[in-house]
């Protein structure tokens, strides 16, 4: 049964997401659905969290209607606490002063793994895609939160490319690889949250969103996807949520 | 392939010593100075994305055809299109490659990576800003801890992952990376190239230290005793510094902190432009924009005062409250 929904794809991703992080945390965040998540959580339910930018940027607060065209623009510093050099904001992530990562992703597999690189053979590609940017810091170095569309072609068995590590290949192989810190907490999609097994590490199905079912997840999912055993059903996003989202963002660039 | 990126210590020495290290005027034209970035050098190039990009210098040395630079940037967009699509370059070193995240994919960096053979070669963010700051500290690599594990790190043989020697713990070694010439634009310095940098600085003091040569271009020149009387705000030294040019507007249609924010009309044009027609398009853009205009002030002209006006306007109001 589908309802009459009043949100975009878009908006139920921002507030979803935003609804993952807690007052007091730090947050390294993507432009984009992760910078509008970040926000909303500041300005709903946490005054204390603090918003890092690659760019260089320590603890901003984005104003409604300027969101920045990316993290390295002026607007990103918009009533931040410090501005430092890309490396050393960089840097705090390894010295372990960041709690969530939290970005979009083109491509996801079962184990977290994301792919911004390459469609299709790397020597020969199909697509030469943009690349990390400080996405495989980010994930090699914190815990993740990764917002993105749900479509088959997104969600593979296994990624053309490890751009960003999730859990590698799923049990201690991320640890084994010289990652010992962090990796992927939560996938958020216009039908679901996905959370990870404890110890094959692999993505499986936490809640459901309104009026999605479990077929409907499964069948834009390409590979067999684990249902919680305390699978329940997400709360629609609130009138508030959506309002507060929709003026951060009046002219609709992340959220169409 | 690893083509001699690391300069032995020796010889990064000697350049130094070769270098005038004097408090001396350095003011030169953009030909002039464009002149110093010599075919196949390494070239650093200062700024990310689209804020405070070298753009008068990389638009001089394309209009004197230079060619086989390798060029290196934190996170390239138009810039790294426009090395591409004129010919002068046939290797970016970088972690992010498109016009910006408001645009999706670059369509000229597919033309030339995916049919044309030339080199994105990719690391993560901090990787680039490590091999920097190796460069500028006069050691041959430094350890971090991303990239290990990922197909990124597999791609790249020059970075090595080593047991660490006092923990045993997998450590990545990434290389030193000293541009034969830095290309770095900042709000204003001396004439002797004491420049003082505001709001983001990237990986820019990395660079010019690891640079074997600095140009800089800059909004304004003001005196010496202006750098002095706030010698903290002065990110780099002019020892560091090779030349000094002065061009407002130097990063259009770029940003620069506080002067003006993207020329988003004339991105947007340009962006529709090149990616329905990476070849023709870009061809057509260059020929408009870059060879086509007598100076650096009929390239603004083209781009247009309501633009310039409009974008000075949105830079210049973070500092209104």
């Amino acid at each position: 049964m589908t309802e009459a929904r009043n949100y975009t794809a878009s908006e139920i991703l921002a507030i979803l997401a935003s609804r993952q992080l807690k007052d007091g945390q730090v947050v390294f965040a993507g432009v984009g659905t992760p910078l509008l998540a970040a926000t909303l959580a500041q300005q709903l339910r946490c005054p204390g969290l603090t918003i890092l930018f690659e760019g260089g940027v320590v603890g901003a607060f984005v104003e409604a209607g300027k969101l920045p065209p990316s993290t390295n623009d002026q607007r990103c510093t918009k009533r931040a606490n410090m501005v430092l050099g890309s490396a050393d904001v960089l840097l705090l992530l390894q010295r372990g002063y960041v709690d969530i990562g939290f970005m979009g992703g083109a491509q996801i597999d079962q184990f977290g793994n994301l792919n911004s690189s390459f469609i299709g053979d790397p020597a020969a590609p199909k697509t030469r895609l943009p690349g990390t940017g400080g996405g495989n810091d980010i994930s090699s170095l914190t815990n993740m939160i990764v917002a993105m569309k749900h479509e088959k072609r997104r969600f593979v068995e296994k990624v053309d490319f490890i751009t960003s590590p999730g859990f590698i290949r799923g049990g201690n192989s991320r640890r084994e690889s010289g990652l010992p810190a962090g990796g992927m907490f939560r996938v958020i999609t216009e039908l679901a949250i996905f959370g990870f097994d404890e110890t094959t590490r692999r993505m499986r199905v936490l809640a459901l969103n309104p009026g999605v079912s479990r077929e409907e997840v499964q069948d834009n999912t390409g590979f067999e996807l684990e249902f919680d055993e305390n699978l329940h059903l997400t709360e629609p996003p609130t009138t508030r949520e959506l309002q507060i989202l929709r003026q951060l963002d009046p002219e609709r660039l992340f959220t169409a | 392939m690893l083509e001699a990126q690391l300069e032995p210590y020796s010889r990064l020495r000697e350049n130094l010593a070769a270098r005038d290290r004097s408090l001396r005027e350095k003011v030169m034209s953009l030909e002039e100075a464009a002149g110093l970035v010599q075919d196949g050098m390494k070239v650093g190039i200062g700024g990310s994305t689209m804020s405070r990009t070298p753009m008068a210098l990389i638009w001089e040395i394309i209009r004197q055809r230079r060619q086989n630079l390798s060029c290196s940037r934190c996170i390239v967009s138009t810039d790294g299109d426009l090395l591409f699509g004129s010919g002068v370059s046939d290797h970016i070193i970088t972690s992010w490659f498109a016009q910006g995240i408001l645009w999706g994919l670059s369509k000229v960096m597919r033309h030339h990576v995916e049919t044309q053979g030339r080199r994105y070669e990719e690391w993560s963010h901090m990787g680039v800003g490590m091999r920097f700051r190796a460069g500028g500290m006069g050691v041959p690599f430094l350890p971090m801890r991303a990239m290990l594990g990922s197909d990124v790190m597999r791609q790249r043989p020059e970075a090595k992952p080593i047991d660490c020697p006092f923990t045993g713990e997998r450590l990545l070694l990434v290389p030193a990376l000293n541009p034969d010439v830095a290309l770095i634009h900042v709000q204003r310095c001396d004439a002797y190239g004491n420049a003082q940098i505001d709001g983001l600085q990237f990986m820019d003091i990395d660079l010019a230290l690891a640079a074997n040569k600095v140009i800089l271009t800059t909004e304004r020149i003001v005196s010496n005793d202006q750098i002095r009387r706030h010698p903290d705000q002065t990110k780099i030294a002019f020892l560091c510094v090779d030349a000094v040019v002065e061009v407002p507007y130097g990063a259009a249609p770029h940003e620069c902190f506080g002067i003006y924010e993207p020329m988003l009309k004339h991105m947007d044009a340009y962006v529709k432009q090149v990616n329905a027609d990476p070849v023709k398009g870009m061809q057509e853009y260059l020929e408009k924009y870059f060879y086509g205009p007598k100076n650096w002030n009929e390239y603004l002209e083209l781009i247009g005062l309501e633009e310039l006006l409009e974008a000075s306007q949105r830079g210049r109001s973070i500092y209104n409250d």
